[in-house]
């Protein structure tokens, strides 16, 4: 429909393939089978539940899910299990993702700006990516006064800045970030 | 709803491991049982604390790629956002829905197996969302979650 209009930039393919393979390879040897899957499945939906109600709707022995749990964690699939703030409701009612393109002719451009990044407090998360965008914080503040004192003290301050896009989040509308398992 | 040290002392604790229980938590902020567990129940009481996510290997359990995309929606004001939103958020792979105010109408978070079947979700399921213009993507290359000001 209306997708004869629409414009993709698409990653470079020839690069990601290359790391893909090197996933690929260092995971080659991890593969889950259905209870696994299920057992996932059911602790992605339901976090808090006990392990007794993940085993029953998984179909299995409360001591063999949990020995399977142990299984996955050993193995790192399982890596652990954090809780979630909510920053609105401890009093920070802005969040902004800045998108910014980096000086990438400097070679430790990348290192030195997410170590920068690191000491302030705001930032909540840093991603790196292939595309247009070279790195993107989540950053948060009380109110539009204390994002602009952040944001003339703290982000423009970092180093190796080319480019900020910013991004106003008005509304988080889904955030399971469960997988399709 | 006020907090103080010994509140952001627990929330730095259970954002780590959310497993622990009360006494655990008082063994590491130096207080008792009973005392952590009233604190932890005000601030899921507060909505301080909105639940838990459970920490994945996702390369592990086989999706290769994480994508975000910045979509632009082309006909505003004729195809209602909830209609877009609706579907959207009906998407299997897609994790995360934001919407946001910039360059962008909406930003989503997109797992695939690999780079083909994020293909195949871009064009089947993305790209025939009701009022879809303008997609950007960026793949995910690294991810690190800080604990925040806390």
């Amino acid at each position: 429909m209306h997708a004869g209009n629409s414009r993709v930039k698409t990653p470079k393919y020839t690069y990601y393939t290359r790391l893909l393979f090197f996933n690929i390879m260092k995971y080659a040897d991890f593969m889950l089978d259905d209870a696994g899957r299920r057992l996932l499945r059911y602790l992605q939906s339901d976090p808090e539940a006990p392990v007794s109600d993940i085993a029953e709707r998984a179909g299995l022995q409360p001591t063999t899910a949990a020995r399977r749990l142990d299984r996955l964690r050993a193995q790192g699939v399982l890596r652990g299990s954090h809780a979630v703030i909510d920053w609105a409701a401890l009093g920070y009612a802005v969040e902004v993702s800045l998108r910014f393109t980096l000086e990438k002719t400097q070679a430790r451009a990348f290192d030195e700006f997410q170590a920068a990044a690191r000491n302030i407090p705001e930032v909540i998360a840093i991603q790196t990516f292939l595309g247009r965008v070279d790195v993107r914080l989540s950053v948060i503040a009380r109110d539009m006064a204390d994002y602009q004192r952040l944001y003339r003290d703290s982000i423009l301050t970092l180093p190796h800045i080319a480019d900020i896009e910013a991004l106003m989040h008005v509304a988080t509308l889904k955030t399971s970030e469960t997988l399709p398992i | 709803m006020s907090w103080d040290e010994t509140d952001m002392a627990i929330l730095r604790v259970v954002q780590q491991d959310a497993t622990l229980g009360a006494g655990a938590v008082g063994r590491a902020v130096g207080l008792s049982q009973p005392a952590v567990w009233r604190r932890l129940q005000r601030l899921r009481e507060a909505g301080v604390i909105a639940g838990r996510r459970v920490d994945l290997d996702v390369e592990k359990l086989g999706f290769g790629v994480t994508v975000f995309l910045g979509v632009k929606l082309a006909t505003k004001g004729r195809v209602s956002l909830e209609d877009f939103e609706r579907a959207c958020m009906s998407i299997p792979e897609v994790q995360t829905v934001q919407h946001v105010l910039g360059l962008y109408d909406y930003r989503l978070r997109v797992v695939a197996r690999d780079l083909s079947d994020f293909e195949r979700v871009l064009r089947r399921r993305i790209m025939t969302l009701p009022g879809v213009g303008n997609v950007e993507a960026n793949v995910l290359l690294s991810e690190e979650r800080r604990p925040g000001p806390i």
